[in-house]
């Protein structure tokens, strides 16, 4: 028995266009652990996992499993190899039960035709039991929340006989308490002899879970550690290449007026309200951080707040002007910022170059317009400007904006909305899947947007985000804003208390902070 | 470039293919095509008569491919070229006593108007309901077929003692469009609008907003773009371009309306734009083919002896090739591109989304 479950010796892997994706990897897996690969978006991480799973042909390099050389042509070798993959976005066919998608592809049958249900979804139970995978066999997918699709699709690698399970951002997509289920998960696996390879640029998940870190830059190993040899400062600057300020510098705030003012936002999803009454104010030259599990009503308020949702009831009042609902453009000229919760739904245009995306709120305006004539000039100066000044990574003003990594998108969007003189700045879950390079600069640029004497609301589902950027946090649970603090009088254990719904302020409390206009009754 | 080369081998691959059933059918493919390209460019006449073909086809490929750009796929076109035809038919014989530097131009703009307007009640249904106008605009193609046989042979049926037909009396002299030597003038103004449409998709801030909300709805939003008001434009224009064809078939060629002279000239909009790949510069060439392809018909059913139909057949391939793109692609081991521009068929189906 080879030492490794899985050796991959000097992978190079080259892309049309010179770009050297893996340069002479040297990577290994020992059975029974968990091996977190750390890097930044672009690192190669994701490159070196495909070939594993024979997505890609390397170009140089041997792969060994249990110590024997293979060719892995396509995933199908791989799966043959014992070799599992669950994908950063889920492939399940949502309206098949659990059972139908484990078993899709290698479907039980009778006769060697006919479908056998009964025995598949006994031994998908089986299954889930002897890994302690809890899950409904024969519930439908689009029913289970995203953590137990997960689940689902980690089963089905190991239907398939997976003894080394490759996790892709695994919990990019996850609420922190279905990251912790999800390591629960995780160490059930190795301690029934599976092996992991865990893809993540979060440094903190690494550190909790990972018995071995393998770290990539530009495509190379920088080494490999355990967690009781670095830290977060250590295994940041592995990953970037340089000392990174993890923490936020900032001065205290210097709140000026009240800039935007909401009373009694009621929004309702078919008939069911999922913001309830909520009033905030948000002051010039402050930050206040919305802190909450996904799903408790933040992206509705947002939606409201930004005109792409008219609410069933309230008033905005935006720099002492009362605002209409559902008329972005109207906001956007009384200076409003919005950094989107998703950056490629709703901030950009994919295939439009980066300079059409800078103009996006402002192509009709001088000096992009001209009457009805856009300026082509002007765009290409502004977008050369920004990019500039953003220190946005891209092979020119003209390229589409599709081919930019995570973190050049979102300087795109903050460049657009920095760019433009901005009164009040949304900013919903403005680092998620950002590498730490990214989300240091990025939260450097909302604390300077705040020096300037901008309202800044924060929408985040990262605690971390909001405890470090806020001066003041509001709770939301349930749709109701149920606890206001400022930011130095809290600590991460209360909040999460007040996120879970255990606790709430009493109502004259949260009437005096100014998040409710009247007590209930 | 790249879709220049998808398209090119997309007609190559159907030329070939025409090419395998014109040997299979004891023809050679030499001869056939030969007459074909005879009867399309042999003389001026022939010319004319491509020019002649070609010019609704611009139009209506406009029509579609400018529809395409707000992703929105106007099935319709068919029936908003039949009401611009008839309407054109209307002014053009129904107006007297003006010259013909005033009644030539009204008759194409009442024309374009009915397109316009024709067109704007799918745009209207799609904004304010959510009914998609794949569908609605194939329904409205049938109220415009029965709407125009009606009126070709009930009020405005050609009542000269001779007429037993369906079709409307023959538009005055004073309507009609010149023909510049071969070149049909509805073939100029067919041409100069595919660089007006080129003009206002890519260098107008409506264009933009257009372009925006076709790629990406949600960010049109997003940047404050009324989504609906474009794409009720959208259809407008579409339709108007539509109807504009119809009115320049009846004004240029045809000389009155009559039932059957029209059909499958708003359909063949469809081939036209994918084979353009929904670039308007790129539509004008494409109708020159299909026109070319439809006037040497003829000339080659006479000189080879083959049955018309074989056009239908390479027509119907392209559109083939041009759909299986991904197909194409592997042959020419072509990668899909980051950030290429997409042509989204059909988008909103039942979800709003």
């Amino acid at each position: 028995m080879s030492e490794y479950v899985l050796e991959a010796r000097g992978i190079t892997k080259r892309f049309p266009g010179g770009v050297v994706a893996n340069d002479h990897v040297d990577f290994n897996l020992r059975p029974g652990e968990i091996h977190a690969l750390l890097g930044e978006n672009g690192a190669g991480k994701t490159t070196l996992m495909n070939i594993i799973y024979g997505l890609y042909q390397p170009d140089e390099g041997q792969i060994f499993v249990d110590g024997r050389p293979v060719v892995i042509r396509s995933p199908h070798d791989a799966i043959r190899l014992g070799i599992g993959m669950v994908h950063q976005h889920f492939m399940l066919v949502p309206v098949f039960t659990v059972t139908e998608n484990i078993i899709l592809g290698a479907e039980v049958v009778r006769f060697g035709i006919v479908l056998d249900l009964p025995r598949a979804r006994q031994q998908v139970l089986e299954l889930s039991r002897r890994y302690g995978l809890e899950v409904d066999p024969d519930a439908l997918v689009e029913d289970l929340p995203v953590g137990v699709q997960q689940r689902v699709e980690i089963l089905k690698a190991l239907y398939r006989d997976a003894r080394i399970l490759i996790l892709d951002e695994p919990t990019a997509v996850l609420t922190p308490q279905e990251v912790e289920e999800l390591f629960a998960v995780m160490r059930q696996l190795r301690d029934r002899g599976v092996s992991i390879i865990f893809i993540t640029h979060k440094l903190k998940e690494v550190l909790a879970i990972a018995d071995r870190i393998t770290v990539m830059r530009r495509g190379k190993v920088v080494g490999t550690t355990t967690p009781d040899q670095v830290d977060e400062q250590k295994l940041a600057a592995m990953m970037v290449g340089r000392e990174v300020v993890l923490e936020v510098q900032k001065t205290p705030a210097k709140p000026g007026p009240v800039v935007l003012d909401i009373r009694d936002l009621r929004v309702e999803e078919n008939g069911v309200p999922v913001v309830k009454d909520v009033s905030l104010q948000v002051r010039a030259g402050e930050i206040l951080g919305i802190a909450g599990v996904q799903g408790n009503g933040q992206t509705e308020l947002a939606e409201a707040l930004t005109g792409l949702r008219r609410p069933q009831k309230g008033t905005l009042v935006l720099d002492g002007k009362s605002m209409p609902f559902n008329n972005a453009r109207i906001l956007i000229e009384n200076g409003l910022g919005h950094i989107p919760e998703d950056r490629q739904k709703h901030g950009l245009v994919l295939p439009f170059s980066i300079a059409d995306n800078l103009v996006l709120c402002t192509y009709y305006k001088p000096p992009f317009a001209r009457g009805w004539q856009r300026q082509p000039q002007a765009i290409l100066e502004n977008a050369e400007r920004l990019i500039e000044q953003f220190d946005i990574r891209a092979a020119g003003p003209m390229v589409p904006v599709a081919t930019l990594s995570g973190g050049n998108q979102q300087k795109v969007i903050v460049a657009r909305e920095f760019s433009r003189p901005i009164r009040f700045l949304l900013a919903n879950q403005p680092t998620r899947g950002l590498d730490v390079g990214s989300i240091e600069y990025i939260h450097r640029r909302i604390v300077e947007m705040r020096d300037q004497g901008v309202a800044v609301l924060l929408i985040s589902a990262e605690l971390d985000e909001i405890m470090s950027l806020s001066d003041r946090i509001a709770v939301m649970y349930e749709g109701e804003i149920v606890a206001v603090f400022d930011a130095d009088k809290v600590d991460k254990a209360t909040l999460g208390m007040y996120m879970a719904g255990a606790r709430r302020q009493g109502d004259d409390e949260l009437v005096a902070a100014g998040v409710r206009t009247q007590t209930r009754a | 470039m790249r879709s220049v080369l998808l398209s090119l081998t997309a007609i190559a691959l159907a030329l070939f293919i025409g090419a395998l059933i014109l040997l299979a059918s004891g023809v050679s493919p030499l001869v056939a095509y030969g007459a074909l390209l005879k009867g399309a460019f042999g003389d001026a006449q022939a010319l004319q008569r491509t020019l002649e073909k070609a010019t609704p086809l611009v139009f209506s490929g406009l029509a579609v491919a400018f529809a395409f750009k707000a992703s929105l796929f106007n099935i319709g076109a068919q029936g908003q070229l039949l009401l611009g035809a008839i309407i054109a038919a209307a002014v053009g014989f129904g107006v007297e006593g003006l010259p013909p530097y005033i009644h030539a131009p009204l008759a194409l703009l009442a024309g374009a108007t009915a397109g316009a307007l024709f067109a704007a009640i799918p745009g209207v249904l799609k904004v304010y309901t959510g009914a998609h106008e794949v569908i609605t605009t194939i329904m409205l193609n049938y109220i415009a077929i029965n709407l125009t046989d009606y009126l070709a042979d009930g009020p405005w049926k050609d009542r000269s003692p001779m007429n037993i037909v369906a079709r409307t009396p023959a538009i005055l002299e004073s309507a009609r469009l010149p023909t510049w030597g071969p070149i049909p003038s509805g073939f100029v103004i067919s041409v100069i609008l595919a660089g007006v449409i080129y003009w206002l998709l890519w260098k107008t801030t409506f264009g933009f907003e257009i372009r925006t909300v076709g790629q990406n709805r949600h960010a049109a939003r997003y940047a404050g773009i009324s989504v609906a008001k474009v794409m009720i434009a959208t259809m407008v224009i579409s339709g108007l371009l539509a109807g504009l064809g119809g009115a320049v078939e009846t004004q240029g060629v045809v000389g009155r309306y009559q039932p059957g002279f029209n059909v499958g000239l708003g359909f063949e909009g469809i081939t036209i734009a994918l084979l353009a790949k929904t670039h308007p510069f790129g539509v004008v060439p494409a109708a020159l083919l299909v026109g070319a392809m439809k006037a040497g018909s003829s000339q080659m059913q006479f000189a080879a002896d083959v049955a018309k139909e074989i056009i239908d057949v390479i027509q119907a391939l392209m559109l083939f090739f041009i759909s299986a793109e991904f197909l194409l692609r592997r042959m020419l081991r072509m990668k899909e591109e980051a950030g290429e521009e997409k042509l989204v068929l059909s988008t909103g189906w039942g979800s709003g989304d």
